[in-house]
């Protein structure tokens, strides 16, 4: 009877092909089309050596080689140039998708109780965990494969097929080992909750020991399977064996997921369950503080992120000035003016990108009372003595004070990586209103999702694709030359791009105002409609 | 006195029409049952009522004021259970139910610890652990440790086991006790029965019967069981006997409540040796109601 343990594992992992036929190959695309155009652009960008060996000495420093890892500097082809820079993120994409999809298929089903009507089924205990492995896997093999011919056929001199292979299978395969490391998970953790967060969290600390290791001691960083990435050096040393190394564990890992959910109980998980609170905090006794907590969590690690993200932007401050030097293309992106320095020039660009970015929790913590609302949990306060105004100002509160603290977090990661790292550093004031400035245009954007919310409930999602407009039209818009008015249609587009220009009062009083407008139709809206669910 | 009142209530989503001029009336101190199948619109019934959603057409009434306009005044005074607890699974039970307390305004921590005791509650455990019956206790525990004039119950009893039924009934029995009001929907009709003052029946969007229970009855037909001394002839000839089944030397048939009168003495004729007769269930009500094709119903 051994084959029926894994009986009509086939069959599950059609099923699961089935169910994922557009978000597998969406992340595929995503990804490839991700790798390929970056060697593109460098090539674009950098196009002679001696431009690419500035660029070289720009990331010879500790900062960068924490956060991109170690690089072939010393001959610094594009090849090596999007290994060096690109690698190390894809391949962190490549593992998060498949934290994502394989806890989807395993402990998101098992919590749901969907696994448990497909085992009264004929169907082997390990089979289900086995499906899901099976799909991932070969997903990753695909996106190996696609990537890997997808890089060579872009016919970059410097980007060999050998070396092209090389870093199709090192993202490939990263994806196979957190397969494994999340199907372990799967069983250990009895909510998918924590199956998404340990992973995750592995995924967090090898990065950052591979970063403390490759600044300090490299044999720190083998212990890090992304270590382990940025040892392949492809398109230099070409270095294979970091790829056996991870399918060798990748097995491992498998058989390790496979024996505990041999032995374990449906629904069962190893990691006892702490007991909680057994009466709620005053903080949480109001529609607001329930607003908060349930989304305590993302708000922090946003909040860290955000944090982060500044001071690695202010740690490249220093180096700007040798880096922009020579280089039409980036010059081209940026607001050129008389008597401002390079850096100077600079902040108006990080600012656009961290507003923007600033703006996705917030939007996201309002979002959060649609989603309350089409999983019936709405009705519990609404039939309680709370008004729908309290109720939708109470989200719109707890959006506006977290798009608040998320754009301070950014600009005092700037300043005060920037000014450990200046000869001539920028004052706090200077810093932090560049970037205030951008706050009334991430209250219009929260604005612009309480009126969907109000009014057109039901696309509501649609407040995702202004905020990708917004950073594309005012990121890019430089790069592609967009026409004038396509920036104006962005809230972003009106922000004075201090310091290189004068403050402007009239934009930011007149879009706080539109804010306002925005927040009190989707008020009404909201008092007049149904609920649904 | 009226704490409840539902005049011609319609409800329409698009084309559909899901409330069709519902009229209902729940008065102090009164357990009124609502009983219907799936999708006969109890459910939407009630979210008018909380004024989670808007009538299209009619008025509905609490404490004389207006559902929808008036929803937070009159949410003070309900408590409110839906059928299907939808709970944050990384919250406790325990915080769910201090915050739903809160939401209502009032603080009653010796009923709460007295109700999570009897319904066998564990309040530490995150929601997402919970089966759906301790979902449903969690709703069960807010709603009776608060302090409400009018319950609104959906189903409440769906996940539970007999036991904890068993207590519901007697939360149920303390609110009418204390002069509370109770609307309860639900699909166990022994419950509705045991505790029910007045019932409503909807189906389609529309009530087709409502009143006390011995008037309901009065509108259906009761059950017999005869023995008699000469063989019973005739008897389906009669006017208003239905489903007649022999049972050894027993004869079991139902009858029209307006025809029991003239049942009764064609019996005598024969002689009777033995004769139970029990009143209709609620069951049979409603199958009786469920089975004839028109909205009528009784006939």
């Amino acid at each position: 009877m051994a084959g029926s343990i894994y009986k009509n594992t086939g069959s599950l992992s059609k099923m699961i092909i089935r169910r994922d036929r557009i978000r597998i190959p969406l992340w595929l695309v995503g990804i490839a089309f991700f790798t390929l155009i970056i060697p593109i652009a460098f090539d674009g960008m950098y196009s002679s050596q001696q431009e690419r060996d500035t660029m070289a000495e720009t990331m010879q420093n500790p900062a960068m080689t924490a956060m991109v890892g170690p690089g072939d500097l010393n001959n610094y082809t594009t090849g090596a140039m999007t290994t060096h820079q690109m690698l190390l993120f894809t391949a962190i994409v490549v593992g998060l998708m498949s934290i994502l999809l394989v806890n989807r298929h395993t402990r998101a089903d098992e919590e749901d109780g969907r696994i448990e009507m497909i085992r009264s089924l004929p169907v082997g205990r390990l089979s289900n965990v086995n499906a899901a492995i099976l799909v991932l896997a070969a997903t990753n093999v695909v996106l190996a494969f696609t990537t890997g011919f997808g890089l060579y056929a872009l016919g970059i001199e410097s980007m060999g097929l050998e070396g092209s292979l090389l870093y199709g299978a090192v993202l490939g395969v990263t994806g196979i080992f957190f397969t494994g490391v999340t199907a372990v998970f799967a069983q250990l953790s009895e909510s998918s909750r924590g199956v998404v967060g340990y992973s995750i969290a592995v995924l967090l600390i090898a990065y950052l020991v591979r970063a403390v290791g490759d600044v300090s001691n490299e044999a720190l960083s083998w212990l890090s399977p992304l270590g382990w990435v940025t040892q392949t050096e492809a398109y230099s040393a070409n270095n294979w064996w970091p790829v056996l190394l991870m399918i060798g564990v990748s097995i491992i890992l498998f058989i390790l997921a496979g024996y505990l959910n041999a032995i374990r109980d449906l629904e069962a998980g190893f990691f006892p369950s702490r007991p909680g609170r057994k009466n709620a905090t005053a903080f949480l006794q109001s529609p607001i503080g329930l607003a908060v907590r349930l989304q305590r969590t993302g708000t922090i690690a946003w909040a860290i992120g955000m944090l982060v993200m500044g001071l690695s932007y202010g740690s490249v401050l220093g180096d700007l000035e040798t880096f922009f030097e020579g280089n039409e293309m980036l010059e081209q992106m940026l607001v050129a003016k008389e008597g401002y320095t390079l850096t100077e020039q600079f902040i108006p660009m990080l600012m656009i990108i961290m507003g923007i970015l600033s703006t996705v929790p917030p939007v996201m913590a309002m979002v959060k009372l649609n989603s309350e609302e089409k999983k019936n949990r709405i009705e519990h306060l609404l039939s309680r003595a709370v008004s729908r105004t309290r109720l939708i100002g109470s989200y719109f509160i707890a959006a506006a004070v977290n798009g608040f603290i998320m754009i301070s977090l950014a600009a005092i990661g700037l300043w005060s990586a920037g000014t450990a790292v200046m000869e001539d550093s920028f004052s706090f004031d200077t810093i932090y209103g560049a970037a205030l400035v951008y706050y009334p245009a991430i209250l219009v954007m929260i604005g612009a999702a309480v009126l969907l919310i109000g009014i057109l409930p039901k696309l509501t999602s649609l407040i995702w694709l202004y905020v990708f407009y917004s950073f594309i039209v005012l990121y890019l818009g430089g790069l592609f030359q967009f026409p004038e008015w396509a920036g104006k249609l962005s809230p972003f587009g009106y922000i004075p791009q201090l310091p290189v220009e004068d403050m402007k009062w009239m934009p930011i009083i007149a879009l706080t105002i539109m804010a306002l407008v925005l927040v009190v139709f989707g008020f009404i809206g909201y008092k007049k409609r149904d609920i649904e669910g | 006195m009226t704490v409840l009142k539902v005049d011609n209530l319609t409800k329409r989503f698009g084309k559909f029409t899901a409330l069709d001029g519902v009229n209902l009336e729940v008065k102090e101190g009164e357990v009124f049952g609502f009983i219907g199948p799936n999708g006969a619109g109890k459910s939407t019934t009630i979210r008018v009522l909380l004024g989670i959603i808007k009538a299209t057409g009619g008025q509905v009434r609490i404490f004389s004021k207006d559902a929808w306009a008036e929803a937070v005044e009159i949410h003070k005074r309900i408590a409110y259970v839906p059928g299907d607890v939808n709970l944050w699974p990384n919250l406790t039970g325990g915080e769910v139910i201090d915050l739903f307390v809160k939401l209502r305004g009032g603080n009653n921590q010796s009923r709460r610890e007295e109700l999570i005791r009897k319904f066998d509650l564990d309040p530490t455990r995150k929601c997402r652990t919970y089966s759906k019956g301790n979902r449903q206790k969690v709703a069960l525990v807010s709603a009776f440790s608060s302090d409400a004039d009018l319950y609104i119950l959906d189903e409440p009893t769906s996940g539970l086991d007999p036991l904890m039924e068993q207590v519901f009934q007697e939360c149920v029995k303390d609110a009418k006790k204390a002069g509370k009001s109770v609307l309860l929907s639900s699909h166990i009709l022994s419950e509705v029965e045991k505790l029910c003052d007045r019932v409503g029946i909807i189906r389609q969007g529309k009530i087709i019967e409502t009143g006390s229970l011995s008037e309901l009855r009065h509108l259906t037909r009761t059950n017999l069981l005869v023995e008699t001394k000469q063989p019973l002839t005739s008897l389906n000839e009669l006017k208003g006997v239905h489903d007649i089944e022999e049972r050894d030397k027993d004869l079991s048939f139902q009858v029209d409540t307006e025809e029991l009168d003239s049942v009764i003495k064609h019996l005598t004729q024969f002689g009777i040796v033995k004769l139970e007769s029990t009143p209709p269930t609620l069951e049979d009500l409603f199958m009786r109601h469920y089975e004839s094709k028109g909205a009528g119903g009784v006939s």
